[in-house]
């Protein structure tokens, strides 16, 4: 007993286990993996028995869907750069590339009271802690421990998740806490009578210095103003799907991705999106990384410096 | 004192590896809150059925390693479940006399003790759940603990585990 309250007191204050911690966890992993078995095997079999007219049906959508990505990529690409202008007159910080990688999740149940997942990639792929996680939709959340096969990640629903997020409509800045239910985030702390309506966009602000910016992460669903409290009693829903997804985006912020020492030459390529893109896949460097993907910024299109109304919601179809 | 002969011990690791895979199954929403906590209950068993084998290292073992599969504070099952062992092996003798259901509520107050203990460390720790459906695992569990008595009781006999 002695033991074990010694434990949580070292685990929890000091983060000496770590290594206790990954290597029980390397004795689970078969665990998982088995368990991951049966949903593998479904999704195994739902691809390979559906028929050839279900087949070209999607496919023939998402060609139309990737067209429709691709005439609007022409328009970053010119976005992208003239945004470099800007920033490089502005002598402002660039936001190059990110380096993204997909990442699995196992269908493997945590305490239904927290809001955390699996993810099958770890430190052999170059995974960190604090790492943001992302799906085509929005934020999803962060890795918060790795071992080498595999990582834990807590989404932005979690209850001791927070995010710093804005208003993408004026700017206004708050934080987005999860509450632990499957689609609701809290938004404390705005006063009664702040700019902010239901519908409104959140992006995540960049302010934590963990998160990337501009990237959409809930949307306001209920605000109730009582005059009697100092603060509006905001709830927003998360953008992404973070209880469908069953892939995640792995981002590496840039700090990090030219860190590594291959990518030494990326910055100067980066004036030139076209260059930059090239060069993604020997920047995007670590050495197991199977495809390094070339996604442009899921939703929230990096707009110039000075544009009035960013309306980002007409991006995200 | 001589020596009690031990064995078919795999029997044991096999049950305590199955309910740790139970408790990783992916369920659906409404399931997931009602899952019951099955090491928990596989490790009274083993308690009351063979005390001298089975006791409070045990608990403190799978406590930990559900720790690690749960992702919680690491120490935080293993506490409680090293106490549920102490008890169970200190009252197996009158345990294994209840009648089922009487053994069925004793399990729900086990894993009641469970829950306060985990709650306590999460409420220490980080933010602990404030809902009533938080307590639901200890009926769901107490209703299946008949099955599982006498699912472990014949997998006991039919191996002959000592």
């Amino acid at each position: 007993m002695v033991l074990s309250l010694v434990i949580m007191f070292m685990d929890h204050r000091q983060h000496h286990l770590e290594t206790i911690r990954s290597g029980l966890s390397i004795l689970i992993y078969p665990l998982q993996y088995v368990v991951n078995i049966p949903s593998r095997v479904t999704q195994w079999a739902d691809t390979s028995i559906s028929t050839h007219n279900t087949l070209v049906d999607e496919n023939r959508a998402l060609k139309a869907k990737l067209f429709e990505q691709e005439t609007r990529l022409l328009k970053f690409a010119s976005l992208e750069s003239e945004n470099q202008r800007l920033r490089e007159l502005l002598q402002s910080a660039s936001r190059g590339w990110e380096r993204v990688q997909i990442a699995e999740l196992l269908s493997v149940d945590l305490d239904p009271f927290r809001r955390q997942m699996i993810l099958n990639k770890g430190s052999n792929d170059g995974l960190f802690e604090g790492q943001p996680l992302l799906d085509a939709h929005g934020v999803m959340g962060q890795v918060i421990r790795v071992t080498p096969f595999n990582s834990t990640a807590m989404l932005i629903t979690d209850p001791s998740h927070a995010i710093p997020v804005q208003v993408n409509r004026n700017g206004l800045r708050a934080i987005a806490l999860g509450t632990g239910a499957a689609n609701e985030l809290d938004i404390p702390h705005i006063p009664n009578n702040a700019d902010i309506v239901v519908g409104d966009l959140l992006i995540s602000s960049g302010m934590g210095q963990r998160f990337p910016p501009d990237y959409p992460v809930a949307e306001i669903v209920s605000i109730e103003r009582d005059p009697r409290e100092p603060f509006a009693k905001i709830t927003a829903r998360p953008t992404a799907r973070l209880e469908q997804a069953r892939e995640v985006l792995l981002v590496w912020p840039q700090q990090r991705a030219e860190a590594a020492p291959q990518a030494a030459t990326a910055p100067q390529a980066a004036t030139t999106p076209q260059a930059a893109a090239a060069t993604l896949p020997a920047a995007a460097l670590k050495p197991v990384a199977p495809q390094p993907v070339a996604a442009p910024k899921p939703a929230a299109a990096p707009q110039p410096a000075a544009a009035p109304h960013p309306v980002t919601r007409g991006v995200n179809p | 004192m001589t020596p009690v002969k031990h064995n078919a011990g795999w029997v044991i690791a096999v049950s305590f590896v199955v309910a740790l895979m139970l408790t990783l199954m992916p369920l659906p929403e409404w399931a997931r809150i009602i899952r019951p906590q099955w090491v928990t209950m596989v490790l009274i068993y083993w308690c009351m059925a063979l005390p001298g084998r089975i006791g409070v290292g045990w608990g403190w073992g799978m406590g930990l390693l559900l720790d690690v599969v749960n992702g919680s504070v690491l120490g935080q099952h293993a506490l409680s479940l090293t106490l549920i062992a102490y008890v169970v092996t200190m009252l197996y003798q009158r345990l294994r006399l209840f009648p089922q259901s009487q053994q069925a509520i004793l399990v729900a107050l086990f894993i009641f003790m469970q829950l306060l203990i985990s709650l306590w460390i999460k409420g220490a720790t980080d933010a602990a759940p404030h809902r009533w459906s938080y307590w639901l695992t200890a009926i769901s569990t107490a209703l299946l603990w008949p099955w599982i008595f006498m699912l472990l009781r014949d997998l006991r006999r039919r191996f002959q585990v000592t």
